[in-house]
């Protein structure tokens, strides 16, 4: 049986994190608000109207094309895509053609534990988003259907790869990474449930060895990552069953379900719409002035393959820490925020309170890092009062929970609370005198050679100090105690 | 004083209100008196709302008695052409599709007569989306030339010049995107500028053929038409196409008294075979005129005027079979009901909103633009549009100013050509050039025919180069003056 290799392009749309749309002055805040509340007569296309584009989106767009290493045409062409349908108002989208703005991209990819790979990105292009079509209201199916305007008009960036991915999981990697650097820049929320990131894939096989592409088809509807895995591994499965049949793959666009986790049919090639694509005569050309390029270039910030091995080279964290640490951009920003007010050395304490403690308080509570209840300062104190010996581990968990609840300063809490590790001598003597006498057998196992009886000794001690004891220091004075 | 001023010029009457001799009240007033007395008729509005005018002036006049300094068109009458947005007027571009469609801002040409205490006083009749030459392609009524009730009045903008030309208002707004505003002003016998592409802003014109579209004015006097260019002309950050560098536009100036130095080109390609011998001998009398003056004149050449009509009849298609999409039903204007499901609800509704030269072009133009035939058509089209921009750099290296007729025919009748769309296409064929290469040029009366019909002169200048354009025809129009319809 011929074995069958997947050929796999990723087409992205992304929103870019403007504050208002890219041809008028409407918010983009419309998400779940009121229909029709984000608009105005350009995003309706009253007649007379004309586009104006906005300056922060190319800003954005340049950055992330930067970011992806893609290079940027001196001269672009906003051109028009003319297709009907009620969610669009112009009876035009906005888009880039034959000249986008940007070009030959790179973006690096990691499967588990296998080499890295780099994939080529096509182009990137800047285009408007449509309305969207409401077919139902109140929970009620309407006999018509309603439009929504608010989307109509925001900025987004088609990112195109090369068909380099082969396969599903590669899919699912690069979409992780893409996302990874257009958050880091800055340039999109990547909201998915939002619409703020959006995925069609275009999907082939071949036998094994082969340099020729198979017939590929287009799936769209995919709204996660998991999804386009999903899909994915579902065409597969589907073309090369065809194939394997005698039949042949046909060029068409296919839609996902993920109900029944199959793609179906939804229009053929040469059903394809002709969008008689021309130059837009209400816009100019776009001219990527090389100073303000060059601006944009020099205010990128760290991206996340950078950021990873500064972490592990400079900070000593594992590669598995600096990965967690570097997978939202929130988080890494807190992490090292944190882990500058924490004393010299004390990174890994970080990462570690981080790993243990905040993430499992941010998930349970679905909260992002920028939302945490107390600033970042706050955990590179705490780490502080762990590496310095004042907490112990079991210390620092519990103020960390104080911290959470209360917001406060972990050294206000300290005192407050009393919850200062002991290490005095003399306090803690008499911690061990009293554990000795409740625990006899265990005193005398210890005595009679058995090391491992000093940890009930230790928990006993602890018990009665409330936690406060330093274990190493009654670890060394228990031994004491007992060979006298 | 008792003057009658549906016969002053703009420039006098808002001088008038500022001074007090009267109000803009009493101007509007007159203008609408006479605008009613003569519409049975004339026909050139589509709406003139007469309350609304007489507010508009009231308001005018309350800032002045307020002690507010009134603005360069204080209290003046304005005729807006019904392709420009007038906020809270219907906005119909003479098509059934648009029929009751209020307009919800004020275009920025608009809010800048507004700005200069200018009137807007109705909307105008032109050919449906301005496509045609004689205004006959109106959904809703014909307009009749002032001059001979038999005759159109040119088009696009036919209603606008009439208007001026019927003295029912001392200026009017006109668009210009193959020779709307020049040809309709050669056929009524009054100035049409069609300034520099980019000088006046396009935000609240409802677009035709976008790159080649422009807003300008008609008057009966070339000052006039400085002053309104004065108004309405200048940057506008919401039209992308509008040009950053240009300066305020010129201020009215006196007509200089001599042309001495200046260099004005005849394009042989103009002076052809088929052209009307009496409208060739009114442009050659035009130009002795301007010889007379001190003028140089020396024959040039523009040798790709010959593609200029064949490649307009690409370009503007194209882009109008884009611009007009928008018109579906879905979010405003005509929308026929019994459509059933959303491929008839485009259908049914284009299907009888639009009028037949409308879908002529908007099928052209789907045509040029379609896969395959992209590079044959429209790409060609736009190629020979560069070359025609080429031909009149390398003319305006040589003179100054180029003078040819404004149209190849005089006045013609009703239905003349209504039914052969090539030949009313080449009632434009002397003015399309200005547009594809986005120049400036300007329509002055300069006799009249046989038949007692207005006939023009066409002066074309250099991109930006309107205060020699203008300042040329106020030193013509002084030493030609043209009569004022009588009556």
């Amino acid at each position: 049986m011929t074995r069958y290799e997947l050929v796999i392009g990723l087409e992205v749309h992304a929103q870019l994190a403007t504050r208002t749309k890219l041809f008028c002055g409407c918010a983009t805040d419309g998400f779940g608000e009121t229909p029709n509340s984000r608009i105005c007569p350009v995003c309706t296309a009253q007649p007379g109207t004309l586009p104006v584009l906005n300056e922060q989106a190319v800003a954005l767009a340049y950055q992330a094309a930067l970011a992806l290493e893609c290079r940027l045409n001196p001269v672009s062409i906003f051109a028009r895509k003319n297709y009907f349908y009620p969610d669009l108002p112009k009876a035009y989208q906005i888009s880039q053609y034959d000249k986008p703005f940007s070009e030959h991209g790179r973006l690096e990819i990691r499967v588990k534990d296998l080499p890295a790979r780099s994939i080529g990105l096509t182009r990137i292009h800047l285009e408007e988003d449509a309305g969207k079509l409401l077919h139902e209201a109140a929970g009620l199916t309407l006999d018509g259907s309603l439009v929504d305007f608010n989307r109509a008009g925001i900025p987004l960036i088609e990112i195109v790869s090369e068909p380099e991915l082969r396969s599903a999981d590669e899919a699912y990697a690069y979409l992780t990474a893409l996302k990874e650097v257009i958050q880091f820049v800055g340039a999109s929320r990547c909201d998915m449930e939002k619409g703020e990131m959006r995925c069609d894939a275009n999907v082939s096989v071949r036998p094994e060895g082969s340099d020729k592409f198979g017939t590929r088809a287009e799936i769209k509807n995919l709204n996660s990552f998991k999804n386009v895995k999903d899909a994915i591994e579902h065409e597969f499965r589907r073309q090369t069953e065809l194939l394997e049949a005698g039949g042949r793959v046909i060029q068409e666009t296919r839609l996902w379900n993920a109900e029944t986790q199959a793609t179906v049919a939804m229009r053929s090639k040469e059903d394809a719409h002709d969008y008689r694509y021309f130059p837009d005569p209400d816009l100019v050309p776009l001219t990527a002035a090389p100073e303000r390029v060059a601006a944009l270039k020099s205010a990128l910030p760290e991206l996340p393959a950078a950021k990873r091995a500064r972490f592990v080279a400079a900070l000593g964290l594992s590669a598995y820490d600096a990965e967690v640490l570097t997978g939202d951009k929130a988080l890494s920003e807190f992490f090292e925020t944190a882990a500058t007010a924490a004393p010299a050395g004390a990174a890994k304490t970080v990462a570690n309170l981080i790993a243990t403690e905040f993430l499992g308080k941010l998930n349970a509570e679905g909260r992002g890092a920028g939302a945490a209840p107390f600033p970042a300062a706050h955990l590179g104190r705490l780490a502080g009062l762990v590496a310095g010996g004042t907490l112990s581990s079991k210390g620092a968990k519990d103020l960390f929970s104080r911290m959470w609840e209360t917001g406060k300063d972990p050294r206000a809490l300290v005192s407050e609370l009393g919850l200062a590790q002991v290490s005095d001598d003399a306090q803690v003597r008499e911690w061990v005198r009293q554990a000795l006498a409740a625990n006899p057998k265990a005193a005398a196992d210890l005595k009679g050679g058995k090391q491992a009886a000093i940890g009930a000794l230790v928990g006993a001690v602890m018990k009665l100090s409330q936690g406060k004891a330093n274990p190493a220091v009654a670890n060394k004075l228990i031994k004491e105690a007992v060979q006298a | 004083m008792s003057a009658d001023w549906t016969s002053l010029s703009a420039a006098r009457l808002a001088d008038a209100v500022r001074k007090g001799e009267t109000t803009a009240e009493e101007v509007v007033r007159a203008h609408l008196d006479r605008a009613q007395a003569l519409e049975p008729s004339v026909k050139a509005f589509l709406s003139l709302p007469r309350e609304r005018a007489l507010e508009r002036a009231r308001a005018v006049d309350a800032r002045r008695r307020a002690g507010a300094p009134l603005g360069a068109l204080a209290g003046v009458p304005v005729a807006v052409k019904d392709n420009i947005m007038v906020r809270g007027e219907e906005t119909t571009c003479a098509s059934r599709i648009l029929k009751g469609h209020v307009a919800a801002y004020d275009a920025t040409v608009v809010e800048r007569l507004n700005a200069a205490d200018a009137v807007p006083l109705g909307k105008t009749n032109l050919d449906e989306f301005a496509m045609g030459s004689s205004t006959e392609n109106s959904a809703f009524q014909k307009t009749t030339n002032p001059w001979d009730p038999a005759c159109v009045p040119g088009g696009s903008s036919g209603g606008s010049a009439a208007a001026v030309a019927a003295r029912m208002a001392p200026l009017a707004l006109g668009s210009d995107t193959g020779g709307s505003i020049r040809q309709p002003a050669a056929f009524c016998g009054v100035v049409g500028l069609k300034p520099t592409y980019g000088l006046v802003s396009r935000y609240g014109l409802v677009a035709f053929a976008s790159s080649l579209d422009q807003i300008g004015p008609f008057a009966r006097t070339v000052g006039d038409a400085a002053l309104a260019l004065s108004v309405i002309g200048g940057h506008d950050p919401r039209d992308s196409t509008s040009a950053r560098a240009a300066a305020p536009a010129p201020a009215p100036a006196p007509a200089p008294k001599d042309l001495k130095g200046l260099r004005v080109g005849l394009p042989r390609e103009y002076f052809i075979a088929g052209l009307d011998p009496e409208v060739e001998k009114a442009a050659r009398g035009a130009v002795e005129v301007l010889k007379g003056l001190g003028a140089e004149v020396r024959e040039i050449s523009l040798p790709h005027t010959k593609y200029a009509v064949s490649a307009y009849y690409i370009v503007a298609p194209s882009e109008a079979s884009s611009n007009l999409a928008r018109f579906d039903g879905i979010r405003y204007g005509f929308v026929d009901r019994s459509a059933k499901t959303l491929e008839e609800v485009y259908e049914f509704t284009r299907g009888a909103g639009f009028g037949p030269e409308v879908k002529r072009r908007v099928m052209l133009g789907t045509y040029a633009l379609s896969s395959g035939y992209y590079d044959a058509y429209y790409a060609k089209a736009q190629r020979v549009r560069t070359l025609m921009a080429r031909d009149f750099k390398e003319a305006f290296a040589g003179v100054d100013l180029i003078a040819c007729p404004t149209t190849p025919t005089p006045p013609f009748r009703f239905g003349e050509k209504t039914d052969d769309p090539i030949a009313m296409y080449l009632s434009d064929v002397f003015t399309i050039p200005s547009n594809m290469a986005g120049n400036a040029s300007v329509s002055l009366p300069c006799g009249l025919s046989s038949k007692g019909l207005p006939l023009g002169v066409q002066l074309i200048a250099d991109a930006f180069q309107e205060p020699r354009l203008l300042a040329a025809a106020a030193a013509f129009e002084a030493a030609r003056p043209f009569p004022v319809l009588k009556g």
